[in-house]
């Protein structure tokens, strides 16, 4: 049914419908709303059957989640920026464990400075834990990739991540199609985990592994993720089948066939680069195309590399980089399309919040950039403030 | 002198420990160093919980000494449902476990959080106190052997006054670790009002089965905190731990007491009362305080904290009250 | 598509009425998209929130740097919030003020005050101007109906606080009818 929501206040009652057992809440700015909301659901008895938490911190948030669903329950969380940072610990450990844990992470930037509006650092700070990540386009796919995420993380054995960009999405009030009780419950089986903690079948979770076994231990899991490709796929088309809608999946193209120059991006600006597409192309007929990463872990090199390889040009567009490097999203995409004759561009943007237009992006698409370029970067400031290292600074 | 002698299984009163089918919890074959105190005393506390709740427990454990030496993949000693997670988050893991038995309605499943004093007293605190604020129905149990002795003897905040660590080392005037520094977490326990918080030693078994197969069907938060003299850490012959924990409690050092709800509700009498220096002496971390060159007030100092803890938890028996 | 802009300070309902009125628009079977200035703002400081209302679904994310639209809630923020900064020609301004302001912008603006506190104050019983100014921007701006704020003032509220709102954004409505 459709409703007028608050894109947090839509996600609890999403992830409600997936009847999460144990639900730990602690609050980190711009998530808060979402756990709030789950709560409201387990209060009122609209969620039941659920144990909700209110933890002590982060690290407790994702804690209680590990432990709940290594005792064999659907255990679900969320957090934000300082707070994955400060659960960063036990978000390893739960893939380590292969718990499929969901957790909503309503995308911050990472300080210092303290910052509470949006980028993407902090998911990326994450890529490397073993974690499935997704990210939604709108709060429609937002609602759609929780009900997915479950199915997907149970299926794979291994915690998924479901990125939702702070505040933009959170906070945004906008039209969502929510499922029914029965049609999820249809989607979605109970969970009946193969191994848990029983003292019918006792067994030790967690045990040292040597160097004589480690590595075989992380490449099964590095396979358990190449496997999740054709999960996410497969899942994305049951859930197209059952709902009558597109979502999820691991890639999607917006014009692409017969564009020269195809835009990369994840999540929410996704919306914003398609509008300034369209009105690129009805006055330079059709160059311009988008392609949309909605799973970012496992990384789809194949899928990306078949579709960018018709392409002149690829500008990779993210809100995220690695600080003495660049572009984080960029040199995978460029790595995905090693040995083709394109081109690939970075654009760092959105950081903290910076506002992202039309207007910005149409002036960046237009003008091919040679090295990386950081879209509305106040270059007033960087020079007012930046002082050039001279030789005598190096003793 | 008849508790003294008697005892073991003869008597009537005899222990988990002492009984043919005990449960072995944690069973032969791990790789704890000889003479250990805690093996000794996870395998007493865990196996009075078994036979408490008729096998129906579950185990989270930190990372630490205890974790390592019992499971390393392959080989595994513990007989019950066993997870390590972490170092400082048992106690939210085990919070987890208790919340997914309570909607599973299998609370009859009872959940133990076990770790060392860095684990508990040190990196653990925050989900320990969150666990204990939340009443959650698990019973932690900290195996305080007063350092790191995973990592090679550090100090943590359980480290007794004047004790040589590897990072309290004494040298010139520098005595060891600080006096008067490190946390009461038993008492900090009781501060969160919690239904049952105890102080046990592998050298009073009878007493620690009993507090242990009394809090684990208690429901919400207990926490009980256990001596485990450590042969490798503190520096004495391996056939001593349990003769060194009996010291301890004798001399005032370690106060055996129960409390509930906030309230010390008792404590266990020192039948036969030891000064401090018969403690001390036996043990290679206080060897400093000892000999031609060692300053005399130290002993003074460690002797006035066993007299203040005999006063407050009421140790001296009858003359006491 | 239609956009616009509030301004207002916190505690005066400012993302409350962006919510009311992109729900308005949904109750039209119009998509709407109402979103905050995603600040940290504490009582009293300024506020901005935002809504967008078109017939086809609304895929951008910028903020609203030309409305067409823009209501103030409180005119005491007008200059430092910039608040009439980029609307568009023939564009709307409904201002929170129970005299007419001097402005320019009225050569190239429609603007039109209210009294929206002194309705909210005699109807409602407190300072909250913000459903007010939704029945006033309905007769004003033609853009929603008063059936339809009615209807989004009571999924936001209930029982005689949303009765009460209610009443005000009807007495706003008449009153801005009657004088444009």
């Amino acid at each position: 049914m459709l409703y007028q929501l608050e894109g947090s206040q839509a996600l609890a009652r999403a992830i409600a419908l997936c009847r999460p057992k144990v639900v730990c809440a602690y609050p980190i700015t711009p998530q808060t709303h979402i756990v709030e909301g789950l709560g409201e659901l387990v209060h009122s008895g609209q969620l039941q059957d659920c144990e909700y938490l209110n933890v002590e911190s982060e690290m407790g948030a994702i804690s209680v989640a590990i432990g709940s669903q290594a005792a064999g329950v659907r255990s679900y969380t969320a957090t934000s920026s300082q707070g994955l940072l400060y659960m960063m610990e036990a978000v390893y450990n739960a893939s380590g464990l292969e718990l499929p844990i969901v957790m909503t992470l309503g995308n911050r930037a990472i300080g210092s400075p303290i910052n509470i509006w949006n980028d993407h650092a902090d998911a990326m700070s994450a890529r490397d834990a073993g974690w499935l990540m997704m990210f939604a386009e709108s709060n429609q796919e937002a609602v759609d990739l929780h009900i997915q995420a479950f199915k997907i993380a149970e299926t794979v054995k291994c915690p998924i991540m479901i990125c939702v960009d702070g505040f933009i999405l959170t906070h945004a009030y906008e039209q969502v199609d929510i499922p029914e009780q029965g049609e999820v419950d249809e989607f979605l089986p109970e969970y009946s985990p193969h191994i848990f903690m029983d003292p019918k079948r006792p067994l030790a979770i967690g045990a040292m592994v040597s160097p004589t076994d480690f590595m075989e231990v992380r490449y099964l899991s590095h396979l358990r993720q190449k496997n999740a490709l054709k999960v996410i796929d497969q899942v994305s088309l049951e859930f197209s089948a059952k709902f009558k809608r597109n979502s999820g999946g691991l890639i999607r193209q917006y014009n692409v066939e017969n564009a020269e120059t195809v835009i990369v991006a994840m999540g929410s600006v996704l919306g914003t680069i398609k509008d300034t597409v369209d009105e690129l192309n009805m006055t330079k007929d059709g160059q311009f195309g988008v392609l949309s990463i909605i799973s970012y872990r496992p990384f789809p090199k194949q899928e990306i590399r078949d579709i960018l390889k018709g392409a002149k040009r690829v500008i990779v567009l993210e809100k995220a980089f690695a600080l003495g490097r660049g572009g984080i999203l960029a040199e995978e995409v460029e790595m995905a399309l090693k040995g083709e004759n394109v081109g690939v561009s970075s654009v760092i943007a959105g950081l903290g919040g910076k506002i992202i237009t039309k207007e910005m992006l149409k002036e960046c698409f237009l003008n091919p950039m040679e090295n990386e370029c950081f879209l509305g970067l106040n270059q007033e400031v960087v020079n007012r403030e930046y002082r050039p290292l001279v030789n005598n600074d190096v003793q | 002198m008849s508790s003294l002698t008697m005892g073991g299984r003869f008597g009537k009163n005899t222990t988990v420990q002492s009984a043919y089918d005990r449960p072995n919890t944690l069973t032969s074959g791990h790789r704890a160093c000889q003479g250990c105190g805690e093996a000794l005393a996870a395998r007493s506390a865990v196996d009075a919980a078994y036979r408490a709740t008729h096998g129906n427990v579950a185990v989270v454990n930190a990372t630490g000494c205890l974790e390592v030496f019992s499971c390393v993949f392959p080989e595994n000693s513990w007989n019950i449902p066993w997870m390590h997670s972490l170092f400082g988050n048992a106690a939210a893991v085990a919070s987890g476990v208790a919340a997914a038995y309570k909607v599973q309605r299998r609370e009859n499943i009872r959940v133990i959080a076990q770790g060392g004093d860095g684990g508990t007293t040190d990196i653990g605190m925050g989900c320990l106190s969150g666990m204990f604020d939340r009443n959650d129905d698990v019973l932690y149990i900290c195996y305080d052997n007063q350092a790191y002795m995973n990592t090679g003897v550090q100090r943590s905040s359980a480290t007794p006054s004047l004790a040589r660590t590897a990072t309290t080392l004494p040298d010139g005037e520098y005595r060891g670790n600080e006096v008067h520094t490190g946390k009461n977490v038993p008492e900090i326990a009781m501060a969160h009002g919690i239904p049952y918080v105890a102080t046990a030693s592998i050298g009073d078994l009878h007493d620690l089965e009993t507090k242990v197969a009394k809090a684990i069907n208690i429901r919400g938060a207990k926490y009980i905190q256990i001596h485990c003299p450590c042969p490798l850490g503190w520096g004495f012959p391996t056939g001593e731990t349990i003769r060194l924990a009996k010291l301890a409690i004798k001399s005032g050092l370690y106060p055996l007491f129960e409390a509930e709800h906030g309230e010390l509700v008792g404590s266990t009498p020192i039948e036969e009362k030891i000064p401090v220096e018969d403690y001390l002496r036996v043990q290679k971390r206080f060897a400093h305080l000892f000999g031609k060159k060692a300053n005399p007030d130290a002993i003074g100092v460690l002797q006035n904290l066993a007299n203040k803890n005999i006063k407050k938890y009421r140790l001296g028996g009858m003359s006491d009250e | 598509m239609f956009q616009i802009r509030i301004h207002g300070r916190g505690g005066q309902g400012v993302v409350t009425a962006a919510e009311m009125l992109s729900i308005s628009a949904f109750l039209e079977g119009k998509h709407a998209q109402a979103f905050p200035s995603f600040g940290s703002e504490r009582m009293g400081a300024p506020v901005v929130a935002f809504c967008r209302i078109s017939e086809k679904e609304i895929r951008l994310r910028e903020p609203i740097l030309c409305p067409d639209a823009v209501i103030i809630q409180d005119r005491t923020v007008i200059e430092s919030a910039h608040a009439f900064e980029g609307v568009n020609n023939n564009g709307f301004a409904l201002i929170n003020s129970p005299s007419d302001l001097q402005c320019d912008l009225a050569k190239t603006i429609n603007v039109k005050c209210i009294g929206a506190t002194e309705i909210a104050l005699e109807q409602v019983g407190r300072p909250i101007p913000n459903a007010v100014l939704l029945g006033s921007f309905a007769a004003f701006t033609k853009i929603i109906t008063i059936d339809s704020v009615i209807k989004a003032i009571n999924t936001k509220f209930v029982g005689s606080i949303a009765e009460k709102n209610i009443k005000a954004a009807q007495v706003a409505y008449e009153q801005t009818l009657g004088e444009i």
